[in-house]
């Protein structure tokens, strides 16, 4: 019986974020330390023609002015010349700071204002006066949508069956073009970076997803070896993929610190973390859905583009998830993208998935309605029983019975099929479903244990708690499996100096970084089990280490907890001050027999106001199933977060250029909106644990984005019960329910 | 921010003068806008000559059967005070309906009355706008308009006037009381206190630098039984207007004898519609009667390329109001 595993429980770093013991990035302070403020371009294209600091230098408490004239260059030296700025390695083409006169994107940072308060620098930063080159720029996606090529890196886009030739002989047909517009992450926590040197080593205080890659790029910036920087990033304030890569401000303050051989501070505010971070790309997409009179789907082609930037490609794999989810023999689902003068787009929580199904769950709908077929029922004709691209089996899929008791608990039996055939008085109803999708990914993972004969251990891996509830699910893991209470268990992470685990994205931090833990643990408990018989008269004689298991300072046959030794004395007899246990996980080669992915069914009642419509979400029923739940408290927290933001996406969240000065007008939280309170009202989230033997030892997959992956659809589809109207085009605001 | 001199006010008198000596001071009372706009380099006072201290908050009762709003007084102080839940609240719904709980603690009626525009180009400094920097241009007139005005405007400038109270207090009649440097009272109808940019868009409102805002004087209101403040947004709270109506009624035996339309965020100022009044008085409460005098309020607009929706969006909204104000719905 599982003691931790599967019981809910509160963060266990839930008292120090609300007492303000936690500290993030911008809140690290040091010696002498000097604060840095980005000055921002006001072209979209071209180059810098003058750039005039000296007033600026003038100011009170201004230490210097950094321009692309006097800042040293980041990276190996050959590359400074290409354009844009970039390190040698292929891989790290992200953009550099004041590298070069050339202007890429419109509020690129042309200066660094370093004065010895914020606030002076902050005012001197209005003091620096710039003149552009301009040339002719393009923002606007739909203007180049013609120039959209295939990507260089990801599979190229093969067709399955023949999908064309299919659609021509399709019984039934609907076809739709669906657009999302550029969307920013907006975590509540500003971009920050403290940066301290120490002769050629370099600590750096940042929000990151992903300690490891940040140190990879600085040492590049530096040519310093990796070991000489440390990068601590011990919480952080939401993130969603805006701190997947390392973004240009960490090397643009470690740059000024090392200049000023005094600590920098650089923190963005809400407006640069518009053009300080990449963005879900604005994409166009293109569904056609071909099926016979019974509702079988015979051909689906999803065709897409998005923009990437003109020094890097970028593309979200929209499509990736239409070609698993439905049973079709034939398929087409290539994803391009355009170059726009923009910053490089980047993932944004669910990114591609939540695009990519938007457009293909809207068009079931519409095929459910062609067809005259509950769009349910229509989703249970098309289930997919093996992995439609592979042919492989599933590793586990309950998807169906995510299907049914969604729509038990949602009472969609009683939904009347027509549009606008359901009422609340003056206002209309909609009901609307939708399918989610995500990988059960695991990457390669490593974990340390400590574990000491006090019964206490501590834990240890790079990974970083952007909010899910890292900390409190690994020490849960932990103590599970090292017979502790999570009391006894400490757990590190977001910090360089602690083994390397991957980024916290793509929803597989507890199946990677926990699986790792789990492997360490079991080190220890087979480490204490050979010391246990190194003793002639040991108890435990002959047992492997599978047989035995750590239990409140015991080590004891799984089979007969009579038959056991206590740990501490082990370890004192042995002299033993600490068992320390290095482990790195990998995905198993059984993986590979199966197709692994996490399923959800979600269920949403709109109520329409159809003389000024406004759109409320009154009712929302969430199910999935991503094989076991570890801790179900923040689990749920998770998935009630991802249908928030999915509110947020199908009726709020857009960001919107001035394509003639190619500048975003909307780069603050007035104009940019997100959900708030009154736009949430009764949220249900449901799991249907799988039991995978397959994905990785603790049999869990990932959840993060799968909550919000079919929401803005089945708010579409919705509406489109209630009003009879199709939105194709988010965010659905109520000019366009007019 | 700019570096700016600091004063505290000792009475109304001191204040008036210290602005009106300095053509970049200005009042700072709340601070929920004057603030925000000097971190984004928006407004560049070199001197704040701070209100809060001035005995101005009071809401007393007029003679006449009026009541008197202090200046200073705290959004949530007045929507929430039994004179102006009794007799106004209409003045009570539209103050809610803006900006947020801890906002409204902080911000005081006189100040709501001077917020400034929620225009996207007029926050950023980088971009034309006249009202911000006269003779740059307006970015808006040709570029994203989707929250601009639909009345009024002029080639300068499109933006509007993004405040809620207002729009209640000019359907009550209000009248804003100011003094000036050398003490003198004047009193400014609400309709005539904010403009409409012509050809001087970096001038919101009527006011003579200096001059201080010391009272709204609401006249004695027959519209505590049939009013409503019905304010369409982006999302549910916490959003500007997109469209906004402020309706009121006096209805004597199913006849309105007299009805007040304004419509906020649609103009520089809140757009009163005589149009829809006279529409309205001497006729019966029906939704046929609203539907004509919100046809006849609409009637005049000259919508923009993004917010043509304002327009249906404006009917609709007034009648929707009016059927609330006559509680037909
Ligand atoms: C996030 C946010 C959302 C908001 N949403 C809404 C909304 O939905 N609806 C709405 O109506 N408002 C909204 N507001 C605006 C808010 O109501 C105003 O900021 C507030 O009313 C201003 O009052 P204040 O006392 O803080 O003014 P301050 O910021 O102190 O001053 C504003 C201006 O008024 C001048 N001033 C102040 N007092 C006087 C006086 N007595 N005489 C002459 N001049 C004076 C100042 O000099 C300054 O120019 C919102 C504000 C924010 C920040």
């Amino acid at each position: 019986m599982p003691r931790y595993i599967g019981k809910e429980m509160s963060r266990v770093d839930g008292v120090a974020k609300v007492t303000g013991r936690a500290k993030y990035a911008a809140e690290f302070r040091a010696p002498n330390l000097a604060y840095g403020f980005i000055v921002l371009g006001t072209v979209a294209k071209g180059a810098i023609k003058s750039i005039d600091t000296r007033e600026a230098e003038r100011a009170p408490g201004v230490v210097r002015v950094f321009t692309h004239v006097n800042a040293p260059k980041l990276g190996p030296k050959a590359s400074h010349e290409q354009a844009p700025p970039r390190a040698q390695e292929e891989q790290d083409k992200s953009f550099r700071a004041l590298q070069s006169d050339k202007i890429y994107f419109n509020m690129q940072p042309v200066a660094l204002v370093v004065a010895e308060t914020y606030e002076q620098a902050r005012y001197a930063s209005r003091l620096v006066k710039v003149t552009y080159n301009a040339e002719k720029h393009t923002t606007d996606t739909e203007a180049v949508r013609e120039r959209a090529r295939v990507p260089k890196q990801g599979p190229p886009p093969k067709p399955r069956g023949n999908p064309e030739e299919a659609m021509k002989n399709a019984a039934v047909k609907v076809e739709g073009e669906y657009r999302i517009p550029i969307e920013h992450h907006n975590p509540m926590e500003p971009h920050a970076a403290v940066a301290v040197w120490d002769g050629d080593k370099l600590t750096i205080f940042d929000k990151s997803q992903e300690v490891y890659n940040v140190r990879k790029h600085l040492a590049s910036s530096f040519n310093i070896p990796e070991t000489n920087v440390q990068v601590i990033s011990p919480y952080v304030g939401g993130a969603f993929g805006s701190s997947l890569r390392p973004n240009y401000y960490p090397s643009l303050t470690a740059m000024a610190a090392r200049e000023l051989k005094r600590p920098v501070k650089v923190v963005y505010t809400r407006t640069q973390m518009f053009t300080g971070h990449g963005h879900r790309p604005y994409t166009i997409q293109r569904v056609a859905l071909g099926a016979e009179r019974n509702g079988k789907l015979t051909a689906m082609i999803h065709e897409v583009v998005h923009n990437t930037s003109t020094f890097e490609e970028f593309s979200d794999n929209t499509t990736g998830f239409t070609r698993q989810v439905y049973a079709c023999p034939n398929l087409h689902a290539p994803l391009r993208i355009t170059d726009t003068d923009l910053n490089t787009p980047t993932w944004m929580r669910a990114p591609g998935a939540v695009s990519g199904m938007f457009a293909l769950e809207s068009a079931m709908d519409e095929l459910a309605y062609a067809l005259k077929i509950d769009p349910l029922e229509l989703r249970l004709i098309n289930y997919a029983e093996r992995d439609p691209e592979s042919g492989k089996p599933f590793s586990s899929k309950a998807l169906r019975e995510c299907y049914r008791l969604g729509a038990e608990k949602f009472g969609w039996k009683n939904r009347k099929f027509e549009p606008r055939s359901m009422r609340d008085g003056r206002l209309l109803v909609g009901w609307g479903t939708a399918t989610g999708i995500w990988g059960a990914f695991q990457m390669p993972a490593t974990a340390r244990i400590t574990f000491r004969p006090n019964g206490t251990a501590h834990v240890a891996s790079a990974t970083s708690d952007i909010g899910p509830g890292t900390y409190t699910v690994i020490t849960m893991i932990a103590a599970e499996y090292l017979g502790l209470r999570p009391e006894q268990v400490e757990f590190e992470l977001g910090d360089s100096k602690f083994p390397r685990a991957p980024a916290q994205g793509g929803s597989w931090t507890t199946a990677s970084v926990g699986s790792a833990v789990h492997g360490a643990a079991l080190a220890v408990t087979a480490r204490l089990l050979e010391f246990a018989n190194r003793e002639a008269n040991s108890p435990l004689k002959g047992a492997l280490a599978a047989d035995v298991e750590m239990l409140d300072g015991r080590l004891r046959l799984k089979s007969d907890a009579s038959r056991f030794v206590n740990i501490a004395e082990v370890m004192k007899r042995n002299s033993l001050n600490e068992i320390t246990e290095t482990f790195e996980s990998k995905p198993s080669q059984e993986r590979r027999n199966y197709a692994t992915l996490a399923h959800g069914a979600q269920f949403i009642e709109v109520k329409v106001d159809p003389d000024i419509g406004q759109v409320r979400v009154t009712r929302a029923i969430e199910v999935t199933a991503c094989g076991k739940i570890i801790n179900p408290k923040a689990s749920h927290s998770q998935e009630i977060g991802g249908v928030v933001w999915g509110i947020g996406m199908a009726l709020q969240e857009a960001t919107e250029i001035d394509h003639r000065f190619g500048r975003i007008m909307n780069p603050n939280l007035q104009h940019y909106h997100v959900p708030v309170n009154a736009d949430v009202h009764m949220i249900e989230t449901i799991f249907v644990e799988e039991d995978d033997t397959v994905v990785n030892p603790l049999g869990v997959k990932g959840m993060g984005e799968l909550g919000m992956v079919g929401i803005p659809a089945a708010i579409a589809n919705a509406v489109f019960h209630a009003t009879g109207k199709r939105i194709r085009e988010l965010p659905i605001t109520p000019d366009k329910l007019l | 921010m700019r570096p700016f001199k600091y004063t505290r006010a000792s009475d109304a008198a001191a204040a008036a003068r210290a602005v009106a000596a300095n053509p970049d001071a200005r009042f700072l009372a709340g601070g929920t806008n004057i603030l925000d706009l000097m971190k984004e380099d928006v407004e560049r006072p070199n001197e704040l000559v701070d209100l809060t201290r001035l005995k101005l908050a009071e809401i007393t009762t007029a003679p006449g059967g009026g009541v008197s709003i202090g200046a200073l007084a705290k959004n949530t102080d007045t929507a929430n005070h039994p004179l102006i839940r009794k007799n106004y609240p209409l003045l009570t719904q539209a103050i809610v309906a803006g900006a947020s709980g801890q906002l409204r603690n902080m911000a005081t009626n006189g100040g709501n009355l001077m917020q400034r525009t929620r225009c996207q180009y007029f926050y950023d400094t980088a971009m034309p706008c006249n009202k911000r920097e006269p003779g740059t241009g307006c970015g808006a007139r040709e570029g994203l308009n989707r929250i601009h005005a639909i009345f009024g405007w002029s080639e300068k400038c499109v933006a509007t006037y993004p405040g809620d109270m207002a729009n209640a207090l000019y359907a009550l009649e209000a009248q804003v009381r100011v003094r000036n440097a050398s003490g003198r009272e004047r009193t400014i109808p609400i309709g005539e206190f904010h403009r409409l940019p012509g050809d001087t868009p970096e001038k919101d409102n009527n006011l003579e630098h200096g001059e201080l805002i010391v009272a709204i004087d609401l006249p004695k209101s027959n519209f505590a039984n049939n009013y409503y403040y019905l304010k369409v947004r982006d999302r549910a709270s916490y959003a500007f207007a997109l469209v906004a109506v402020a309706a009121a009624l006096e209805i004597d035996r199913d006849i309105i004898r007299q009805a007040r339309v304004v419509m906020g965020s649609v103009a520089h100022k809140p757009w009163r519609s005589q149009e829809a009044e006279a529409a309205l008085s001497g006729r019966p409460a029906s939704e046929e009667n609203f539907r004509r005098a919100a046809a006849a309020a609409l009637a005049g607009a000259k919508p923009l390329a993004h917010n043509a929706y304002k327009v249906e969006l404006g009917k609709r909204a007034i009648v929707r109001a009016l059927m609330r104000a006559a509680k037909l719905i």
